[in-house]
């Protein structure tokens, strides 16, 4: 070890190399002092003249009220909004084409309907697929967009309707319906919901206990055929899913028609008006249509 | 305090002596200029590759309105690659596969037939490094005037002469690279917007390169290029055996060499007066008296130097010639020499490029000009609908790639009773009709629906399908796939 005392290190040369070495000694070790590769070197002074060069062009330091912009006024967010704006015009063109033609001419010709599939085919990814999953097949709560159930309605126009104002959103006109929570705000009794609940499988042509069921008969009429009708078909007018197919936005088991009876679940789907330009309403709609083979 | 940065001339400490540097430097070569017939050969093969390299993009092949008229183009832009009467599409990348691979077997039968042939006399290193010793010769003169001229002190003789031969060596590079970018646009447009600075910056970029690396390349690395950058001096060692032919030093008749004055004897000594001819005009720097050497690109310009001095000093010519290590050995064995130009590998390479060649034929002749494409959904793989039914979502590719207009008539093979539907078209018939244009290719999204009453098995199991097209002129194509069904426990 060098002496504590002295940090001044003792001149020393490597007996093999020839090499000075740095005069320090850590436990029988000692380091070669060899001159640093020119290489090395040379890149260093590249960088040195480089970064010097770069806080003088770029922003580099941070000061009290904000930092120095650089020559160049460089600034990625800048940079940002100007791709997105040459981004949108170069879409210009087609997006234009979408804006003029209707929901039902962009599905029919090759090239706009091509377009908008594709671009649908993103926007959806980007911000549909979330809930709708990416193969637009949803889940528990969330619509099927690839089957031919529609609580809303599934032609191009009720489709763009329903992108535009949302479904119980924050939108002035959006579409809004609410199934009350029979058994959780106690408008109905227990035994009602439950053979309600025997009434609504019968619907869907399934095995119930017909007891329940001519109990549950004017019950329903009462209570439900206002919006499912009176033959539980349902009302795209406002919202009110078909109660007598296979298609069960919150499951079909007895389990899960009680739940839903009981609580009245309801779910939301955000206004895209805002967020959307036409053209992309437009195109999300002919992908949103034409991927349920249309209706 | 310990210095922290030596500075590179401030160093003033004793300095270990240095091992061998890592890079020997390149010793300069500067071939003298030879006639003779393979000189001859040469200067055609230099010229007629120059003018195919210069002159192929300008030639024009009438495709009709649809196509570019470009006879060769490769456009990246419309993804298409245009030979004269060929024309390819992406999808066809396998005639290239099977151009490189009857091109390597090609190089591999001439090469154990007749040695270097490609590297003496067509490949471009060659070609243009010999038209950049054209232009040095010009400006600097020959041989001994060049080495004179590059041991001279600086003076304005020796600059202008230097700036005058780099000046027009990047000219020759700026055409050469400037050529290149024809082959991807249509020659007289580009030409026009590469003049008029408005050519794409990729256009520009690929000049930039090209003119860098033919500059380089021919002007100074030259003979580096063959040694050092390309693999295929390495790779021929294994196509070459004892019995092909290449540039060979006949050592038979040479040895014993040494001087020789005019009226001396021939008897007792070999016909190589050590003239060193055969080196000097050599471009690669070698001597062919050490025998086959990797470096040799068989170029046979030391053939034509030994045969002017064979006849300068009356023995016969052909003291280098093309000829096989297994003929020099017989002769000097006393034994006859045989030539053998069939042999196990040069059967197998000619009967390989037949194969290849034989096939990409074949493909290009029975071509069919519409393919289709059948992409099935996988998310989801299918769509129960609300009466029970299950649909399927496919995506078709239909490519017409004749170069005229038609229309496909799109046939569904598949479980009886099954739906068609194509988006946009109303109809519900189990034929669509889709209309192409020339060169053109179109996607189409298309439903198929099987009812439940019909045939309950279809639904409960996968059933293999098949789409059809026909088009306008009659000609087929089609492509399997397989409808999925719900319940299918898979």
């Amino acid at each position: 070890m060098a002496d504590p005392k002295h940090d001044k290190p003792t001149p020393h040369k490597d007996e093999i190399s020839g090499v000075d070495t740095t005069g320090h000694e850590w436990d029988g070790i000692r380091e070669l002092d060899n001159p640093l590769p020119r290489w090395w070197l040379y890149v260093f002074y590249a960088c040195i003249v480089f970064a010097v060069g770069y806080w003088v062009l770029m922003p580099a330091w941070p000061g009290l009220h904000g930092y120095t912009k650089g020559l160049l006024h460089q600034s990625d967010r800048g940079e940002l909004s100007v791709a997105l704006h040459d981004l949108s015009a170069t879409r210009g063109a087609a997006g234009q084409a979408l804006v003029k033609a209707s929901l039902e001419q962009i599905e029919a010709d090759p090239k706009l309907q091509a377009y908008a599939l594709s671009a649908g085919a993103s926007i959806f990814g980007d911000n549909c697929a979330t809930c709708h999953g990416t193969g637009g097949t949803g889940g528990k709560g969330y619509p099927n967009l690839r089957d031919d159930v529609w609580l809303w309605g599934g032609d191009l126009n009720a489709i763009e309707h329903t992108l535009r104002v949302g479904i119980r959103s924050t939108h002035t006109d959006t579409r809004q319906s609410q199934m009350p929570s029979f058994g959780r705000d106690q408008l109905l009794t227990g035994a009602q919901v439950n053979d309600l609940t025997e009434y609504v499988t019968a619907l869907s042509r399934r095995k119930a206990d017909p007891a329940a069921v001519s109990r549950a008969a004017p019950l329903f009429q009462a209570q439900c055929a206002v919006c499912h009708g009176a033959d539980g078909k349902g009302n795209q007018a406002v919202g009110a899913p078909n109660l007598t197919d296979q298609d069960w936005l919150y499951g079909g088991d007895p389990n899960s028609i009680h739940t839903q009876i009981w609580n009245g679940r309801a779910g939301v789907m955000p206004s895209w008006e805002k967020r959307f330009d036409t053209a992309t309403i437009k195109a999300l709609t002919v992908y949103v249509h034409a991927n349920a083979s249309g209706q | 305090m310990p210095v922290l940065i030596d500075t590179v001339n401030g160093d003033k400490r004793p300095k270990v002596p240095d091992p061998a540097p890592l890079y020997k430097g390149r010793e300069p070569i500067y071939p003298k200029l030879v006639h003779g017939q393979f000189r001859t050969i040469k200067w055609v093969l230099l010229w007629i590759t120059l003018a195919v390299y210069y002159i192929l993009p300008w030639l024009r092949w009438d495709r009709g309105p649809a196509t570019p008229n470009q006879a060769v183009l490769v456009d990246f832009t419309h993804a298409r690659f245009y030979f004269f009467f060929i024309q390819l599409w992406p999808e066809e990348i396998y005639y290239f596969t099977g151009l490189l691979v009857t091109a390597a077997l090609a190089l591999f039968l001439v090469s154990a037939l007749f040695g270097r042939l490609w590297c003496g006399y067509a490949c471009p290193q060659t070609v243009w490094t010999d038209f950049y010793i054209v232009v040095e010769r010009l400006f600097e003169g020959d041989r001994n005037a060049r080495m004179r001229l590059d041991a001279a002190p600086t003076s304005f003789n020796k600059v202008w002469r230097k700036t005058g031969k780099h000046a027009v060596w990047l000219l020759v590079a700026l055409v050469t690279g400037g050529a290149w970018v024809f082959y991807f646009d249509d020659a007289p447009t580009l030409m026009g917007q590469l003049f008029t600075g408005s050519a794409a910056t990729s256009a520009y970029l690929s000049v930039a390169i090209l003119t860098f690396t033919t500059y380089a390349l021919a002007g100074s690395m030259r003979e580096q290029v063959c040694t050092y950058m390309c693999p295929w001096p390495r790779i021929q060692g294994a196509m070459l055996d004892e019995h092909s032919l290449q540039v060979t030093y006949r050592a038979d008749r040479g040895e014993t060499r040494g001087p020789h004055k005019k009226g001396e004897r021939w008897e007792g000594r070999g016909d190589c007066i050590d003239c060193q001819q055969c080196v000097v005009v050599c471009p690669m720097g070698i001597d062919i008296r050490d025998g086959a050497q990797m470096e040799c690109i068989n170029c046979g310009l030391c053939i034509d130097a030994c045969d002017e001095i064979m006849d300068k000093v009356e023995r016969p010519r052909g003291l280098i010639a093309y000829d096989t290590d297994y003929a020099v050995a017989a002769r000097l064995a006393k034994r006859k020499p045989t030539y053998h130009l069939i042999r196990p590998r040069t059967v197998y390479y000619a009967l390989a490029l037949a194969l290849v060649g034989g096939l990409m034929l074949y493909g290009l002749l029975t071509r069919s000009p519409v393919a289709i494409d059948v992409l099935r959904d996988r998310n989801p793989e299918y769509v129960q609908l609300s009466d029970g039914a299950v649909r399927n979502g496919y995506t078709l590719k239909l490519m017409n790639r004749s170069l005229h207009p038609t229309v496909f008539w799109v046939d569904f093979k598949g479980p009886k009773d099954a739906v068609v539907r194509a988006v946009g078209q109303t109809a519900t018939t189990r034929t669509l009709a889709v209309p192409l244009a020339a060169d053109g290719q179109r996607s189409l999204r298309v439903f198929v629906t099987v009812p439940q009453d019909h045939d309950e098995h279809d639904l409960h199991h996968s059933s293999p399908a098949t789409f059809a097209i026909t088009s306008q002129d009659g000609q087929t194509a089609e492509k399997k796939t397989v409808f999925l069904a719900a319940g299918d426990d898979r």
